[in-house]
């Protein structure tokens, strides 16, 4: 089934951490495998900050030499980023695979995320200016708290209840999904995508990279195609309407936009919420009034529909 | 190839089949067995068996802001069990499964919006909501009135058989989806596949239709005011009689949506029936008559 959520605020910083949060949780009941935020704050000039996992969960009760593997890969990493000329102004270690990196580089972000995932166990779950892209098993509650989102301010945000129905429960089968290579651009999906093989291998005869199973990277993998051939996010929700097969509801951020696109059946459910203030959207409406307590006009976009909003 | 006789039709029957409606008994319980619209006045017009004697103007209220909706489903029950006709919702908070299988005379006013499956499987009460319903409101309704001041999600009013589901703003997708009786109006606009595999019933549309309006419909009868973006397959246009202005004028007026200009610019929506055709005999009767 998944959940899906989604705001941004015209008017400035929120604690967009704890608002995602607490929509999220909201949404439980729609997908109780994995949580997944992509949440954006503001943007440091010639800063990045690179998400990155050296594990799978699981890989910690599984493997008994896995934490000496995770500080080679670390080292490893390390290593590389030295070598590319990146300095590394922070390390942070929300649990013991997943890290954050707060970079300062003038080269090129697309090579540098490829040279990392070329060290085995290694995946750039985001990379960006704002992105902050966290995503773990769990609900929402827990994997808030066990990253510290509760005190996140950004802008706004998207995120994800998987109820994991034809891939793994894993991280990396988990939402939200960076559009790698692109910076501060991620994508969350509620549905099946159901000509995923094709678009799959077209994808990948074009140069682009999987990491999972999972349908729903394709969206982003997709997004990321389209704006490389200089799309727009408006011209790329188009055209995903007749590009992908299936029963979809997505939404995507970039760094200053949040943008969503229903299938053509309409058989993915969405509310939406717009004032002049704040857009809010999510699978089911008690989402938004997770965030908004009181009485509020909200509506069901229509099939093919497809909106982009500005911070 | 032999003929299937028919008797000849009553008037009742022949006014009916003009409209595009079927007149054999619904198989509802409180339809068939325990609704009786000639009951006279002072009786309450239902008589389901343990439903709870109530009194209209016994009032209580409930504040559902802190409550699951388990909770706030069995405080219904237990007002209504304790005779009270009419039951105010307050903070509904949009929670989902709000006022589902109510089989009881009683008059619900629920002050703010639901999430989906609100009022399902209701069989009786008259409901009125101030705000939004979420997807799959009043699914399974056999009788009563639900009146939304706001917008519906999709699968609005799916599989209803009696009663009328109204709604003053737009609704979802697949709207009256296996529509089997009663009456949906809609003040606004409809998104996709509204009416899709409608098998009896009226629908009003006071807005445009999406795409495939009355797909795959068996029976029943769609009125529209705007225009489709197309009409899905085997719906077809149909002719709008003085008997069916009358009636949208009556039911419209009801609700207040009647448009000032009246009812003119509806027109009618019913099954080509080329897909399917279940006016006469079900297919192993044919075959004991050809």
């Amino acid at each position: 089934m998944c959940g899906i959520a989604g705001l941004i605020h015209r008017d400035g910083v929120t604690n967009v951490g704890r608002e995602m949060t607490a929509m999220l949780r909201s949404l439980k009941h729609r997908g109780p495998d994995s949580t997944g935020f992509a949440i954006y704050g503001a943007s440091v000039p010639n800063e990045y900050v690179m998400r990155l996992k050296l594990a799978e969960q699981e890989d910690m009760t599984r493997d008994h030499r896995i934490r000496p593997k995770i500080r080679e890969r670390q080292a490893e990493v390390d290593r590389r980023l030295a070598e590319l000329g990146a300095e590394t102004v922070e390390i942070a270690e929300a649990t013991p695979y997943a890290f954050r990196y707060r970079l300062r580089y003038a080269g090129d972000t697309r090579g540098l995320t490829t040279e990392i995932e070329q060290i085995e166990g290694a995946e750039v779950l985001s990379f960006g200016s704002a992105l902050e892209l966290i995503k773990d098993l769990g609900d929402a509650s827990v994997v808030s708290e066990q990253y510290g989102l509760g005190g996140f301010r950004g802008t706004h945000g998207i995120g994800h209840t998987r109820m994991a129905t034809e891939s793994d429960v894993d991280i990396r089968s988990a939402h939200p999904y960076w559009a790698y290579p692109y910076n501060d651009i991620a994508v969350v999906h509620n549905g099946q995508i159901t000509n995923y093989w094709i678009m799959r291998r077209e994808m990948e005869r074009l140069g682009h990279r999987f990491m999972s199973n999972c349908d729903s990277e394709l969206l982003a993998v997709y997004t990321a195609n389209n704006l490389e051939k200089g799309a727009t996010l408006e011209d790329s929700l188009k055209a995903s309407i007749k590009d992908i097969d299936g029963v979809f509801t997505y939404v995507v951020a970039t760094e200053n936009e949040l943008g969503m696109a229903k299938d053509t059946m309409a058989a993915k459910p969405m509310v939406l919420y717009e004032s002049d203030n704040l857009v809010a959207l999510a699978s089911e409406e008690v989402a938004i009034r997770a965030i908004m307590p009181r009485e509020i006009d909200t509506y069901d976009p229509y099939d093919e529909e497809i909106r982009v909003w500005q911070r | 190839m032999a003929e299937i006789a028919r008797s000849e039709l009553s008037e009742q029957e022949r006014r009916s089949y003009e409209m595009g409606l079927h007149t054999e008994p619904l198989k509802g319980r409180s339809i068939q067995k325990f609704f009786d619209v000639d009951l006279r006045d002072g009786h309450h017009g239902f008589a389901l068996p343990n439903a709870f004697e109530v009194d209209f103007n016994k009032r209580a209220e409930i504040d559902a802001g802190d409550l699951e909706t388990k909770a706030v489903n069995l405080r219904i029950r237990e007002l209504m069990a304790d005779g009270y006709g009419t039951i105010v919702i307050r903070n509904p908070g949009a929670k989902h499964s709000i006022a589902v299988g109510i089989l009881n005379r009683l008059n619900l006013i629920i002050d703010g919006s639901l999430g989906y499956f609100g009022c399902g499987l209701l069989d009786g009460p008259n409901v009125r909501i101030a705000g939004r319903v979420g997807w799959s409101c009043a699914e399974n309704m056999m009788s009563g009135t639900i009146l939304i001041e706001k917008n519906a999600g999709s699968q609005f009013g799916a599989a209803i058989r009696g009663g009328d589901l109204v709604c003053r703003g737009n609704v979802g997708s697949r709207t009256g989806i296996d529509q089997k009786g009663g009456t949906i109006i809609v003040g606004g606009d409809t998104g996709a596949f509204t009416g899709f595999m409608m098998q009896r019933g009226r629908m009003v549309i006071c807005g445009n239709a999406g795409k495939n309006l009355g797909d795959s419909m068996y029976d029943g009868t769609i009125y529209l005011a705007g225009e489709p973006q197309s009409l899905g397959v085997d719906a077809v246009w149909g002719t709008m009689t003085d008997l069916d202005k009358s009636w949208l004028e009556t039911k419209l007026r009801r609700y207040e949506l009647l448009p000032k200009g009246g009812v003119g610019a509806f027109r009618k929506v019913i099954a080509g029936k080329q897909l399917w055709n279940y006016d006469n005999l079900e297919p192993t009767e044919k075959k004991l008559v050809l």
